[in-house]
């Protein structure tokens, strides 16, 4: 046996920032530091010289002044005489209704696609693979264009919704009620004759009216929930369950269709005045456009989704739940589902992420969002720039950053725990 | 006495009912098993006949020689009917050299035909390492299409002569001795750059001579300081090269031997060339950039990983399409004031970073599909990080990401499409609107479209079958 002697001691020597596994990662950290810092200086110098060059300063005060541009589709009250920053939130919510609506609707689709995709039948499953390869294969862009081409060049004229002689060359579609022409799609407007008082506040009128029917209906879909959960504890109880259908639909349907009509509802139809639709809602084709392009894309990718989701879960966990007697219903409810949709969730949300950012790509319709007010039309007129690509890339950063972190609390909270 | 009635001869095997067997079997099973199955069947065939009985028609109506989209629909009156409608791919026969080419000179239309062929012949090796016969077949393929795109298009006959020879020399080494062909690969961006660019040959060359000083700095010196130093020493070197003496060298050797193309200007570039030189060299720089992003996100080192992950969140969190203004908009203002270079390398510096960024993403995760037994085997045998990483980690890490790498590559090749934003004339947009902006063409809005979407959804999904014949290839596991 012989004592370990401790290491021998040695002075420090330079050599030893390199190959000495102590000092080296600080050697580095040091030196990317220092590198980083000069190309940070560089750029800032760069930046610096070219906007003195140019006569430019760095300000954000043309935030508040008159935009002078028309933003056709505004959710809040916005006219040309507003600010470059109502603009900008004008943009910002056009993006996100975009998103929203495309988000939803895509989802919707792709998980019928998905589930069709896996179906028994050959001929449905077949048509569903030809659909996915055919839209995820070929450029997002190519679908925007294509939709807003479409709608733009084959769709009448305003004008020849107009009788001349007795025919008119278009019709309204859908009892009179649909006119798709080839600047929008005018639908019905839901109007109430006798509406809750509005609340207004400097940034936007609160309709009091629907805030109340969405009440009324969650209130409605609570006392619906008593009622389920009683007729539950008496099955328990005797065995037997009482009918329960009529009255579900008697709670749900009767209230708010009685205060609908309390409040005088109405539809508006839209009627060609001059030169144009008036009355009713229109829905831009760059809105339009943009939405079913997103739509038709994201579905094919999101079906593909659910379809590697379902697939995952192995195929003993369904013999294990037909075995137990569940038909197949609740299999899927049960036992597939809820497996399937931890697999199925955090890709989902990433592409939800990469929809929000494509919806930038409504330039090619010229659909006025973010880009558009913002990095567009705002940026061209004031020649800023450097501000302007500055706060949009922020705040689609910020967008972005919100949407991850709800997935990664997901992920969390679904995550096996393991030792 | 007992008389027995067991049979002593087998009865013949009966054929199964005829439920149970052949077309009527399969039917059965997937098509009509249930009245929802039955519901399925009808909706799809109806599907079916509705998108051909809309479509075929109009496909087969097709018209391919005329002038004008007037000609075109008056060709189709009189022959199918005034009612009939009928695609009018003229067009296409009139404008596809633009959707190709550009503006490219059409008598040097033998320089991307070149550059083309000569991607597959330099990917070759690579996309198919340790299978000859696959790999000699792609070359032999793709050179003998050259070599019929190149006798089609205008160039001098010795021309023709001279690369035909080559490109069958080409084949040869392609089946004798194809880690021969490997040296190409690495040399093919520098011949891409100048068969598509021209002007001298001496530039490329001195720029590639960079790498050698590098090289002869790391070699000389490695003995004796060791490798970081060396490294360090011949990466210093390499760079002084490039700033101080590459240009004077270049026109040094250019007016002593002087060897050129007719130089081409960017703005003549479009089509799916533009396409391809973007997707190409934007496809080929992002993987390592995002190999070394994804290692300093899981690096112990406070200051990398968090400006890799910085990098990294922040490019994913834009939109592609900021980053495309920030290379037309902004660069200019980030670097020294009067640098002016091209808007095509100013956009492929964007996309590359853009992905690089996705790909670091999806090889971390191949990184942490890894288990940590491998890193600790890495370290046990005692190899030092560079190591490990390149010979334990690496080969298994990106095994697993290529599926991810490849779907990045096929959704960075489509957004290629988005550089017509910044004013390039990329097919779909930017070739589209010119050629429907002619008045002889105007109206016309399916064919193009179609044309162009047709050539995307080959090469993408060309691309994502590759990927799957790579995993069934570099599965190990359960055969």
């Amino acid at each position: 046996m012989t004592l370990i002697a401790d290491a021998p001691k040695q002075g420090f020597r330079l050599g030893m920032l390199i190959y000495d596994t102590r000092y080296r990662s600080i050697t580095i950290q040091v030196i990317v530091l220092i590198l980083v810092l000069l190309l940070v200086g560089w750029l800032v110098d760069n930046t610096r010289e070219n906007l003195a060059n140019k006569g430019k300063d760095i300000d954000f005060g043309f935030l508040w002044r008159r935009a002078g541009y028309d933003i056709g589709q505004h959710l809040i009250p916005y006219t040309n005489d507003s600010f470059h920053i109502r603009a900008a939130a004008v943009g910002l919510i056009n993006t996100l209704v975009v998103a929203f609506f495309a988000c939803i609707l895509s989802t919707i689709l792709g998980v019928i696609l998905g589930v069709l995709r896996l179906s028994k039948n050959w001929i449905v499953s077949r048509l569903v693979g030809v659909y996915v390869e055919i839209f995820r294969n070929v450029p997002l862009l190519l679908w925007i264009i294509l939709v807003g081409t479409i709608f733009s060049e084959t769709r009448p004229q305003p004008r020849d919704f107009r009788p001349v002689e007795g025919v008119a060359a278009a019709q309204m579609i859908l009892w009179d009620s649909v006119a798709v022409t080839n600047r929008s799609t005018n639908l019905p407007m839901p109007l109430l004759d006798r509406p809750l008082p509005a609340i207004e506040t400097p940034f936007l009128t609160i309709n009091t009216s629907f805030l109340a029917i969405l009440a009324l209906i969650a209130a409605s879909i609570w006392v619906n929930r008593r009622l389920l959960n009683r007729a539950k504890a008496v099955q328990e109880a005797t065995g037997v369950r009482p009918t329960t259908w009529w009255q579900s639909i008697l709670l749900l349907t009767v209230p708010p269709i009685a205060a609908l009509l309390l409040m005088g509802f109405h539809l508006e139809y839209p009627v060609l005045k001059g030169f144009n639709f008036t009355g009713g809602i229109s829905f831009d084709h760059a809105f339009s456009a943009l939405t079913l392009a997103l739509t038709l894309y994201y579905a094919a990718i999101m079906s593909e989704i659910v379809r590697s989701g379902i697939q995952a879960i192995s195929r003993g966990q369904s013999e294990a739940a037909f075995a137990l007697g569940l038909r197949p219903n609740r299999t899927m409810r049960l036992v597939i589902l809820p497996q399937a949709l931890r697999v199925i969730i955090p890709p989902m949300i990433s592409q939800w992420l990469s929809l929000t950012k494509d919806t930038s790509l409504g330039i090619a319709v010229s659909y006025l969002d973010l880009r558009g007010t913002l990095g567009g039309i705002t940026l061209n007129q004031t020649g800023r720039e450097l501000e302007c690509m500055l706060l949009m890339m922020l705040t689609y950063l910020i967008i972005s950053l919100i949407i991850s972190s709800f997935g990664n609390l997901y992920n969390s909270s679904v995550k096996l725990k393991e030792r | 006495m007992s008389e027995t009635f067991v049979r002593t001869q087998m009865i013949a095997p009966q054929s199964p009912p005829v439920t149970e067997r052949g077309a009527v079997k399969w039917m059965r099973e997937n098509l009509f098993s249930s009245w929802l199955n039955i519901g399925l069947t009808v909706l799809g065939v109806a599907t079916i006949y509705y998108l051909t009985a809309l479509s075929l028609p109009w496909l087969l109506n097709g018209v391919w020689n005329a002038n004008s989209l007037t000609e075109c629909r008056q060709i189709i009156a009189l022959n199918f009917g005034p009612d009939a409608g009928g695609a009018c791919w003229a067009i296409i026969r009139a404008r596809w050299y633009q959707f190709i080419y550009g503006f490219y000179p059409p008598d040097l239309y033998w320089r991307p035909v070149l550059a083309f062929g000569l991607l597959f012949v330099a990917l070759a090796p690579v996309l198919y390492s340790d299978n000859v016969r696959n790999s000699g077949l792609l070359v032999a393929v793709v050179s003998a299409l050259t070599v019929g795109a190149l006798y089609l298009v205008v160039m001098p006959f010795w021309l023709f002569v001279v690369l035909t020879a080559g490109l069958i020399v080409a084949c040869y080494l392609a089946y004798t001795r194809p880690t021969r062909l490997l040296y190409l690969t690495p040399l093919y961006p520098f011949l891409m750059v100048w068969l598509l660019w021209g002007g001298s040959v001496w530039a490329p060359i001195v720029v590639l001579a960079g790498f050698v000083v590098l090289v002869i700095a790391y070699r000389l010196l490695k003995p004796s300081l060791g490798v970081p130093i060396a490294t360090g020493i011949g990466v210093v070197a390499a760079v002084l090269w490039w700033l101080l003496l590459d240009v004077q060298v270049a026109d040094y050797l250019e007016s002593v031997l002087p060897f050129a193309l007719a130089p081409i200007d960017s703005d003549k570039m479009g089509g799916f060339l533009l396409a391809f030189v973007i997707g190409v060299s934007s496809i080929s720089l992002s993987l390592p950039i995002g190999i070394l992003l994804a290692l300093g996100r899981q690096s112990d080192m406070f200051l990398v990983k968090s400006l890799s992950v910085g990098f990294i969140e922040f490019v994913r969190g834009v939109p592609l399409i900021t980053m495309l203004f920030t290379a037309s908009l902004l660069l200019q203002y980030f670097l020294p004031p009067n640098t002016n270079f091209d808007l095509i390398l100013r956009v492929v510096i964007l996309v590359t970073l853009f992905s690089a960024a996705y790909n670091a993403e999806v090889v971390r995760g191949g990184l942490a599909a890894l288990p940590k037994g491998q890193y600790e085997a890495a370290d046990a045998l005692g190899l030092d990080y560079w190591q490990a990483q390149r010979l334990i980690i690496m080969p298994q890490a990106l095994k697993v990401s290529i599926p991810g790498i490849v779907s990045t590559f096929i959704g960075l090749f489509k957004d290629t499409t988005l550089v017509t934003f910044v004013g390039l004339a990329e097919p779909l947009r930017g070739i589209t609107t010119i050629v429907r902006a002619d008045i002889n063409w105007k109206g016309v809005y399916w064919e193009p479209y179609i044309f162009v979407g047709a050539i995307f959804f080959i090469v993408c999904y060309g691309m994502s079958r590759y990927s799957f014949y790579l995993e069934g290839k570099l599965r190990t596991d359960h055969h």
